[in-house]
């Protein structure tokens, strides 16, 4: 398994105290994307520009964004002094996986904790590794989360679903043109999934990257709302509890990130912004206008 | 404390009045929902507009008493009358609003000067009235006199010159240049802290006591007895002391009583005459009494001698709880007279500069602090926890008064509930730097494993910084700090020290010709015992300077057994007698080796000649070296086995030199790690050191990760801190950054609580957070490199403030901004 970053600490990430592990490979293409390096499924080199030195010891000074993007490794990139060149993505196998969270696993247990798969898109790796790692996890008593777009297969959704605790379900936008424009597929397999979950009665939390210009406006979340409350009453039993609804303000941390391999951020040029704190009320009103629990951060 | 120390006067002053509306923090109980009442927020601006002045009244009186006297009697009953001489004349004041009343000069903020100790020369006394860092104020006319009366006598005679005069030259040579330094060359110890017993007895009582042990005194079997009757009656004197101290306050009260037209004030003036006529006497009948009384009790020993630091009333919350409730019950007061009573003593503490330093020091050290650290929560006698509603008062006042004196710190067991850590974390999350975090569960075992007994060890606790102590019962002298990291570099110049030029150490051989990392250690071990055993040899002087010339007859009252065992506090009087070297720089040592182990003897990828080279040059034209360092060398603080191994091994070597030796009092040396600010001193007496820390920037405080070495995260640090055996210590001191931004929402800060728990699992002693503020970042923005540990967090994203762009780390900048309060 491909995996560029494996955060500790993580507190926005699912209930707790968390490790996030980051799984490298994408399909999706949102024009806000905070983690574009995670896009490609191989391993690449990035390039931080403030922290180069000038030292050439890489031996592509100064043309460092060109020659990633175009060259494979030479060993002398990983010698760069000040991690201005820094490989993104490694092999893990899950057993090593397992070494990382082993070393949280008390503020886990304390904190009500546990793992997060997230991405890139983690479904994308859903292979023996992958499963093995869930099982594992489970076994060990420790809480997994899959921080998902939901956009892969319904047999791998059911597989992981099987054995995961909770899932962290992106809901970009509901039209599916929009939704075409912005994240480059459309969203019609997510929430086909999203249904599928909801008949599964595996645990989920809705959480909407809000975004001005995109999915802010009255129309999306009335849309939103009410497909949340289609996927509470087409579940069966009457175990599934009304998901919640976790709102992540836009921000424009992945102009840094793309700067870093070499490509552009929102390239179109597309309107962005962040809401304001009353257009963040405003749907947080809206959604509890139809009883749905929506709150600010992960 | 925070190893953050303020440096000048306008960072000590809060920027804010009263409570802002943004606040995250709020207040429990509705009734006294404005905070602070009009009296409190008065006295506590008068406190902030009156200036710090040097007082030569208490010098001018003991002066003139020691010439009288000195050489008549013995020399506990010349303390004894020295202290009496000083209640009997010095300048009584009661400010205009207060309840709780005394000052240790004539006026608020005034400090006087201790020159049998230590005596400031005129030029002392200039540089204090006039230098940047905390100025003392003094008038000139003040300064002749004390040129005139105080000076000329002292010459020869002070503490200071009995130790500078016995000392070797090695010492004074190791000591110049930074290798270690001395607490008692100028101030007393201190690090005194009480347990409850003033509160069930008075003065009056132990003298009663006093004097029948004196009537049982064998004068024929027992060969010490007529040392034990003048301490004795050295302490009886003493007694008499404190009472005609608190009788003049009475008189004073009475007097502005009668002058004083509004009735509300005459009441309480003649209120106040009554309390200080029953305390320090009686025992205290209700919480204003018993507050006077530990503030008389405060009084009495920081103006006998000049105790450094943390003249501390210890569990404060538990000691007050029975006044507080049985008041509550029986109708005669409220919550908020509770807890305005209880602010009037935060605003004493804060009445209370620590007196200066003399000489270079008096240059080096901006000290402000007398270092209280108050203990709330915890666990009591039976190992029940403590926490009571005077303790949720207590967090109230502090964050509401939010002044440099005292400091705080809330004690979590594991059976302390959620609910007070909490509370706690929601003034830490206001960012002032307290109230810091203890562990009894740890401390109580470091304590018991020194020799305590258990329920002793639990009425213990931290007086000043981290250091612990049987609180009332012990006497444990902090006698100064070792530069683990200036041992090393006098290790790898073969014993010289490259900064002074001069030969400190041993001559443990070229590091050159090393061939393995463990000749290395083996050098550096060898220095370091050969160091610590030049500090213990003057260690055991100094302890017997202060037992034949300042004997501390009013503490010993209160320190058990002095008065059973008719001993003084400073010559083995109380139950347990420690001595404590405290270690600093176990971070950047540690880093230290790691790169030496790894670069130049397992990689190979430099020799040690061209790191020794590069530090001597500052790292200048070895930017990529340094580079290469600081990010390819697995450092403290990441959960990392490589690095963690070798703090252990530094940290269980420090131990294994220090512990067990014995002391001139009965007791033994014990080892803790606390830096206080002095982390900055040891960096700039050291070079540049091979962990690619510059020359004379500031080596790691007390257990902490060295600035900008740990980059996984707190619970990282919390698990490296925690592969520390810390019941090996007396204390061990951990700072941690946090964004605001991460103690967000009360979720935010129920985890950072599961984090201190779980630190405190792995047998964590003390963790306290700096709550990083806008200008911190700024300057990470200019000195990433010391910035790596800061943590962003947002959801689903994954990164360092320091890999961000200028213009990303303005944007959290302008976030933190908003989210300061």
């Amino acid at each position: 398994m491909i995996v560029f970053d494996i955060k500790r600490y993580a507190i926005n990430d699912g209930p707790g105290i968390r490790t996030t592990i980051f799984f490298k490979g994408c399909p999706l293409r949102c024009v806000w994307c905070h983690n574009p390096e995670s896009w490609r499924p191989q391993p690449e080199w990035l390039f931080k520009a403030k922290k180069c030195i000038g030292c050439n010891t890489c031996g592509i000074y100064p043309n460092q964004l060109e020659v990633i993007r175009t060259m494979n490794e030479e060993s002398s990139f990983y010698d760069c002094p000040t991690l201005a060149l820094e490989l993104c993505g490694k092999e893990w196998s899950a057993e090593e996986l397992l070494e990382e969270v082993e070393k949280e696993r008390d503020i886990m247990r304390d904190s009500g904790g546990g793992v997060t798969l997230s991405g890139g898109e983690p479904l994308r790796q859903v292979g023996p590794q992958f499963l093995h790692l869930l099982r594992e996890l489970g076994k060990r008593g420790i809480h997994r989360a899959v921080d998902t777009t939901l956009y892969a297969s319904a047999d791998t959704v059911s597989a992981v679903a099987a054995e995961a605790d909770l899932f962290l379900v992106d809901l970009k936008v509901m039209d599916p043109e929009k939704h075409r424009r912005y994240t480059g597929v459309s969203n019609e397999r997510i929430l086909d999934n999203l249904r599928l979950l909801a008949r599964l009665g595996t645990p989920y939390q809705i959480r909407i990257p809000l975004i001005v210009g995109v999915n802010a406006d009255e129309e999306n979340i009335e849309k939103t709302a009410q497909f949340i409350l289609s996927l509470g009453t087409s579940s069966s039993g009457s175990s599934v509890q009304q998901p919640t609804v976790a709102l992540l303000p836009y921000h424009e941390m992945g102009r840094d990130k793309h700067a870093r391999r070499g490509t552009t951020y929102n390239p179109e040029g597309i309107e962005l912004s962040t809401p304001s704190d009353a257009a963040i009320e405003r749907c947080i009103q809206q959604f509890a206008n139809h009883g749905i629990k929506a709150s600010i951060g992960g | 404390m925070s190893n953050e120390q303020p440096s000048s006067l306008s960072t000590l002053l809060p920027h804010r009045e009263g409570q802002g509306g943004g606040s995250a923090f709020s207040i429990k109980h509705p009734a006294n929902e404005g905070g602070m009442n009009e009296r409190i927020k008065r006295l506590r601006q008068e406190n902030f507009d009156t200036p710090t002045t040097l007082s030569i009244e208490r010098a001018l009186i003991e002066t003139e008493f020691y010439k009288q006297n000195y050489g008549t009697m013995p020399i506990a009953v010349l303390r004894a009358r020295n202290f009496y001489e000083i209640c009997k004349k010095k300048t009584i004041y009661i400010g205009k609003d207060e309840l709780i009343v005394g000052e240790r000069g004539p006026v608020p903020k005034a400090v006087p000067t201790f020159p049998e100790l230590t005596c400031h020369s005129v030029e002392d006394l200039h540089t204090l009235d006039t230098r940047e860092l905390q100025s003392y104020h003094i008038s000139q006319e003040d300064i002749d006199t004390y040129e005139r009366e105080v000076i000329p006598y002292w010459a020869g005679k002070t503490q200071r010159e009995r130790i500078f005069n016995h000392v070797s030259k090695e010492w004074e040579e190791a000591y110049h240049a930074g290798v270690f330094t001395e607490f008692m060359e100028q101030r007393a110890a201190g690090h005194t802290a009480m347990d409850g017993k003033m509160y069930h007895i008075g003065l009056l009582d132990l003298k009663e006591r006093i004097q029948k042990k004196i009537d049982s005194l064998d004068f024929i079997y027992d060969p010490e007895a007529t040392d034990k009757q003048q301490e004795l009656e050295a302490m009886a004197i003493s007694c008499d002391a404190a009472i005609l101290f608190a009788e003049r306050h009475a008189e004073l009260a009475d007097k502005m009583a009668a002058q004083e037209s509004d009735p509300q004030r005459k009441k309480e003036l003649e209120k106040i005459a009554d309390v200080c006529r029953w305390v320090p006497a009686h025992a205290p009948r209700d919480l204003w009494e018993a507050i006077q009384m530990y503030w008389f009790v405060h009084l009495g020993t920081v103006t006998e001698l000049n105790g450094w630091d943390s003249m501390n009333p210890g569990h404060l919350d538990q000691h007050l709880f029975p006044f507080y409730q049985k008041g509550v019950e029986e109708g005669t007061l409220t919550r908020d007279q509770a807890k305005e009573l209880i602010s009037c003593l935060w605003i004493k503490f804060n009445n209370q500069p620590a007196p200066p330093k003399v000489g270079v020091t008096a240059l080096e050290s901006g000290t402000y602090n007398d270092f209280t650290n108050i203990n709330i929560g915890g666990v009591d006698r039976n190992g029940n926890s403590a926490a009571n509603e005077v303790s949720y008062i207590i967090l109230e006042i502090q964050e509401e008064l939010h002044e440099l004196q005292p400091g705080l710190s809330i004690h979590i067991a594991e059976n302390t509930p959620d609910d007070f850590l909490l509370e706690g974390i929601k003034v830490i999350r206001q960012g002032h730097g307290y109230p810091s975090v203890f562990n009894p569960d740890t401390y109580v075992k470091e304590m018991t494993r020194a020799g305590k007994s258990l329920e002793d060890a639990r009425e213990g606790g931290c007086s000043g910084c981290i250091e612990v102590g049987a609180f009332g019962k012990e006497a444990y002298l902090l006698t100064g700090y070792l530069n683990t990291p200036k041992i090393l570099e006098i290790t790898l110049h073969n014993g010289i020290d490259p900064e002074t030029g001069k030969k400190l150490g041993l001559e443990t051989g070229d590091p050159r010709s090393f061939k393995t990392f463990e000749e290395l250690y083996d050098a550096w071990h060898k220095q370091m015992v050969y160091f610590v055993n030049l500090k213990l040899s003057v260690n055991n002087y100094i302890e017997r300077m202060f037992s034949l010339y300042a004997p501390a007859t009013f503490l010993s009252l209160f320190i058990d057994d002095c008065i059973e065992k008719g001993k003084d506090y400073y010559s083995g009087g109380a139950r347990y007698n420690t001595t404590y070297i405290q270690c600093t720089g176990l971070g950047t040592i540690t880093d230290c080796f790691t790169t030496l182990k790894k670069h130049v003897f397992e990689d190979q990828r430099y020799t040690m000649d061209e790191i020794l080279e590069a530090c001597r040059n500052n790292w200048e034209h070895e930017e990529v070296m340094r580079a290469y360092i600081r990010n390819h060398t697995p450092f403290f603080g990441n959960d990392d086995e490589y690095a963690d191994s070798i703090a252990v091994r530094v940290y269980d070597d420090l131990v294994d030199a220090i512990e067990g030796r014995p002391n001139t009092r009965g007791g033994q040396t014990h080892l803790n790690m606390l830096s206080t600010t002095c982390h900055n001193y040891f960096g700039s007496v050291c070079g540049a050191t091979p962990n690619g820390r510059f020359a004379h920037f500031a080596i790691s405080d007390g257990t902490s990760p060295a600035h900008g070495s740990d980059s996984h995260g707190p619970t990282a640090v919390v698990k490296s801190l925690g592969k520390l055996d810390q019941t090996k210590s007396g204390g061990t001191l951990l700072n941690v950054r946090f964004v605001p931004n991460l103690l967000k929402r009360e979720e935010d800060m129920r985890k950072l609580g599961h984090l201190i728990r779980t630190y405190f699992r792995h047998g964590g002693h003390h963790i306290q957070f700096n709550i990083v503020d806008t200008a911190t970042l700024l300057d990470a923005q200019k000195h990433p490199d010391q910035y790596r540990d800061l943590l962003v967090r947002v959801a689903g994203y994954s990164d360092y403030f320091n890999d961000m762009t200028e213009q990303l780390q303005n944007e959290i900048i302008a976030r933190t901004e908003n989210e300061e309060v």
